[in-house]
């Protein structure tokens, strides 16, 4: 048992202008469940992408040891030789296909090149008793739930006898009962042999199944604990995951808040696919004029579900609740209707969801605002580069000019042409998901700047953010959101990290 | 930018530009071709007439199609599409209707197929390929039922100078020398340089950027030159086709609307990337719906003109023609993921069709080697504008 089956050494990924894995070390042992903590973007999953080839080995800098060698994979194909598997938290099954044809796919048994398909329905039965799917192996996938799902990819993994499986947020999408189910399952694998590593945000999980836990913070290892040795809590878990000193600094808030602009209640969300899952669940809040509100929370909290909800069911398949602007009742059916009514939305996907790449920065700017710009519908073109001009200048976008095309900017200067053109058309109400993410330091700045400024000029803003620092240093209150629901608000002057990690993941 | 008038080279600028020029340069390389092989007998006035008059209905269709292109979609109903709104344009002629409201009515009677399309791409979200095949078959088949499948014929010959007829005044002939055309061309070309002119003058107050002034000259000049010679070899001949006032109009109407108007903009917008236009507040169902409906009603315009071409009209016309003006986008370097594409080009893309199709008859190469010809250069126009924009980091 205590023999080392992996071990990562030194290990350095850079992504263009982001150090994600900084000198990361860390140690899992034969036949244990080792559970990885840590913020969004601390590099929890980056690290396994590393280990299991999604980053192929020339990629990074350090070891990966894998059974006493090193490792040099191309592809997760190589790590499957090794019978290493990951299983990513998007489920990467084939929807349409079978249970038994998903299990096997990529090692489908062949006798002279032909599918003997019986016998693949017969081979897949050991492995879903093991994982204790009670499932017709011809059963089409994309009629199983998400828990369910997942027990097919733990099949599928262990089809492949693998020694060493990881589970990157196994249990994000699953409701209480599938998650126990899952847990006493790895535990299940534990005994026969397999070992575990599994990224969690559900501490009370951690504590139940791990044995050892590493915190990562800021792409580096800060601890690891054997849960036989010490006594790990909830909350020394979290305070590895966010002790850091404030690295960034905020310019002060000058903005006064005035009186309430927008009020949403009992807001539900269902998932654009699965009709009847909720993915934000009845929840409630308010915006003040002048003010900045921070939704903070895990990833798949449901903030982005939620925001892109509002603003002109951009997001999912239905919602019910009210959305009240100035005391008045709104029911957008699109985007369009959201801006008219001065609603303004930033999304965290800029390349997908905020730009037209392939259309230059002034082009982009004024997308937003082209019946403004225009008379009788004819564009008037030097008022829009007027206006593009203004933005470039006000913003400091670093471009050579405004006829650039925006694939051509670096991520800071994209996103203040996205601030741009929600800037242009004039809203009162701005909601901003993640706007600092994957830019420098300096930029971030700027963009805290600008969102100042806006509420400075009576305008009220939603800020989104995964950073817990940028949260408390922006907001004048901050709604703590998870699985959904919203767990808690905290005023400026009470908010700390700690605090804003225990209302999202303590146990309830 | 505070200095308007940058010091360029003029390699520098050829190089900035030769991708958005590349497809005239190939246009006139090919028409020079075939000026070489045919004895200049492609460039003589009588057959440059000719290349109008007998692509016209395709250039019709490329100015629709390539919007529909922009938007990320295909259509391949349209050749269907305008032999159904031919023969209902003959016989709406045939009732004794004027040639203005028939060819009004027909267009209305194809902007309304392009709903019924449209609908289907825009709102149910059914992709644009399924739904035009779809229309192509039904539309082939609906000809073939109004039809009888025999030709319909048109109750007098007036019909037919839509496509083969010119424009020419008497009063304005001088020894065999239609004028009409040049004067045209003329004044055109005046009232564009001082537009020009103006704008530029503008955007220098403004401090725009701005060519610098010999470019912009030499610009001009290229073009004024194009405009004239090309109304030359008209007035040469018979005078101004009427059927190139048509194909003008039509280009003039839809440059403008794709440069200048709001719904030229939100087109590229969608085309660009549908997602993000949608979060921008464009009503990306909307565009798509109008770009269909538009696109019918082109057809239903070629499909006048074909029928006037013809001079009766055909069961089977429109065969192939949805392929040749999706050819004729491409090749003028509009882009099959969305989001790029201009008129002009897609009427560039046409004419260097067209100018083979041409120079070879001429030539006496048969249809069997022309069709290797237009394939090779479609590859190879597609293939250059992936290869220029991968090299610009476009890709």
């Amino acid at each position: 048992m205590s023999t080392n089956i992996l071990e990562v050494q030194d290990l350095t990924k850079t992504f263009p202008g982001v150090k994600a894995l900084d000198n990361v070390n860390f140690k899992v042992k034969k036949g244990e469940i080792h559970c990885l903590c840590g913020e969004n973007g601390a590099g929890k999953s980056t690290l396994m992408n590393v280990v299991s080839g999604v980053y192929p080995h020339d990629s990074y800098t350090g070891k990966v040891i894998f059974h006493g060698k090193e490792t040099r994979y191309k592809t997760v194909k190589d790590s499957e030789k090794d019978r290493l598997a990951i299983i990513h938290q998007e489920l990467a099954l084939s929807p349409y296909l079978p249970i038994f044809e998903n299990i096997f796919l990529g090692h489908i048994k062949t006798k002279a090149g032909i599918i003997h398909w019986d016998r693949l329905i017969i081979d897949s039965r050991p492995y879903l008793k093991r994982v204790g799917l009670d499932e017709d192996p011809e059963t089409i996938v994309s009629k199983l739930g998400v828990g369910k799902q997942q027990l097919v990819e733990i099949a599928k993994a262990l089809s492949k006898n693998v020694e060493l499986l990881i589970l990157d947020e196994p249990t994000s999408s699953l409701n209480d009962d599938e998650s126990d189910k899952l847990l006493d399952l790895i535990l299940e694998l534990k005994k026969e042999g397999i070992t575990c590593i599994m990224i969690s945000h559900k501490l009370n999980e951690v504590l139940k199944i791990a044995d050892t836990i590493t915190i990562l913070r800021d792409g580096m290892s800060i601890d690891s604990y054997d849960t036989t040795e010490t006594e790990v809590t909830e909350d020394l878990i979290i305070k590895g995951m966010v002790g850091r000193d404030m690295t960034h600094r905020f310019p002060e808030k000058t903005a006064v808040v005035g009186e309430t602009i927008m009020e949403v209640e009992d807001w539900t969300v269902f998932h654009p696919e699965y009709h009847s899952r909720k993915v934000v669940d009845n929840v409630s809040f308010n915006l003040k004029k002048g003010e900045i509100l921070a939704f903070c929370g895990p990833m798949g909290a449901g903030r982005t579900e939620l925001m892109m909800s509002l603003f002109g069911k951009a997001y999912g398949s239905a919602s019910t609740g009210t959305l009240k602007i100035r005391g008045q009742e709104h029911d957008f059916k699109n985007p369009m209707e959201a801006i008219r009514n001065g609603l303004g939305y930033v999304s965290e996907d800029r390349k997908d969801l905020g730009l037209i790449l392939i259309q230059d920065v002034k082009t982009n700017i004024s997308n937003s605002s082209l019946s403004k710009l225009s008379r009788f519908g004819v564009v008037n073109k030097d008022q829009e580069i007027i206006e593009a001009e203004n933005y470039r200048k006000s913003l400091n976008i670093k471009t050579p000019g405004i006829e650039q095309m925006v694939r051509n900017l670096s991520g800071g200067n994209q996103q203040k042409v996205v601030l741009s053109r929600c800037l242009l058309a004039d809203p009162e109400i701005f909601i901003v998901d993640e706007p600092t993410r994957g830019i420098d330091v300096g930029a971030k700045y700027e963009i805290y700047t600008i969102l100042n400024d806006l509420a400075a000029q009576g305008k009220s803003i939603i800020m989104i953010s995964s950073e817990l620092p940028e949260a408390i240093g922006m907001a004048d209150r901050i709604y703590v959101m998870n699985e959904g629901e919203i767990r808690g608000v905290l005023d400026r002057d009470e908010a700390s990290q700690e605090k804003i990690m225990q209302i999202a993941l303590r146990s309830r | 930018m505070s200095d308007t008038v940058k010091k360029l080279s003029f390699w520098q600028l050829v190089k900035g530009n030769i991708r958005n020029y590349s497809m005239f340069l190939m246009l006139a390389v090919i028409v020079a071709g075939f000026a070489i092989l045919t004895g200049g007998v492609n460039i003589n006035s009588r057959n440059v007439t000719n290349i109008f008059i007998q692509n016209s209905y395709i250039l019709v269709l490329a100015v629709g199609m390539v919007l529909v292109i922009i938007i990320g979609n295909i259509d391949l109903s349209v050749g269907s599409v305008a032999a159904f709104t031919g023969a209902l344009g003959a016989m709406i002629y045939n009732t004794g209707l004027g040639i203005l409201p028939t060819i009004l009515l027909t267009m209305l009677i194809g902007a309304a197929i392009g709903c019924f399309l449209g609908y289907f791409v825009a709102f149910i979200k059914i992709p644009a390929f399924i739904v035009t095949l779809a229309g192509m078959l039904l539309f082939r088949g609906l000809t073939y039922i109004i039809t009888n499948v025999t030709p319909v014929s048109l109750r007098d010959d007036s019909f037919r100078n839509i496509a083969s007829g010119s424009i020419s005044f008497s009063f304005l002939e001088v020894g065999g020398l239609h004028l009409f055309p040049l004067l045209l061309g003329a004044a055109i070309m005046v009232v564009y340089i001082a537009y020009a002119f103006w704008d530029r003058k503008n955007k220098m107050k403004n401090h725009f950027h701005v060519l610098p002034m010999q470019y912009f000259i030499l610009k001009l000049i290229l073009l004024s030159l194009v405009v004239l010679v090309l109304c030359y070899k008209f007035a040469d001949y018979r005078g101004l086709p009427t059927v190139v006032m048509v194909l003008g109009i039509t280009v003039a109407v839809f440059v403008f609307v794709t440069q200048n108007t709001v719904f030229g903009r939100y087109i590229y917008a969608v085309g660009g990337n549908s997602r993000s236009a949608k979060l921008s507040g464009i009503n990306s169902e909307m565009v798509t719906f109008f770009v269909h409906v538009n696109m019918g009603m082109i057809a239903g315009l070629s499909g006048i003109v074909f029928t006037a071409y013809m001079n009766s009209a055909l069961p089977q016309a429109g065969n192939l023609f949805e392929l040749d003006a999706i050819a004729a986008c491409f090749i003028g370097g509009a882009s099959a993921s969305g989001g790029i594409g201009t008129i002009m080009g897609a009427i560039t893309g046409g004419l260097v069709m067209g100018v083979i199709n041409n120079g070879m008859s001429l030539m006496n190469i048969g249809a069997d080697w022309q069709y290797v010809v237009k394939a090779s250069v479609l590859l190879l126009a597609v293939w250059y504008d992936i290869y220029t924009r991968k090299k610009a980091g476009l890709a």
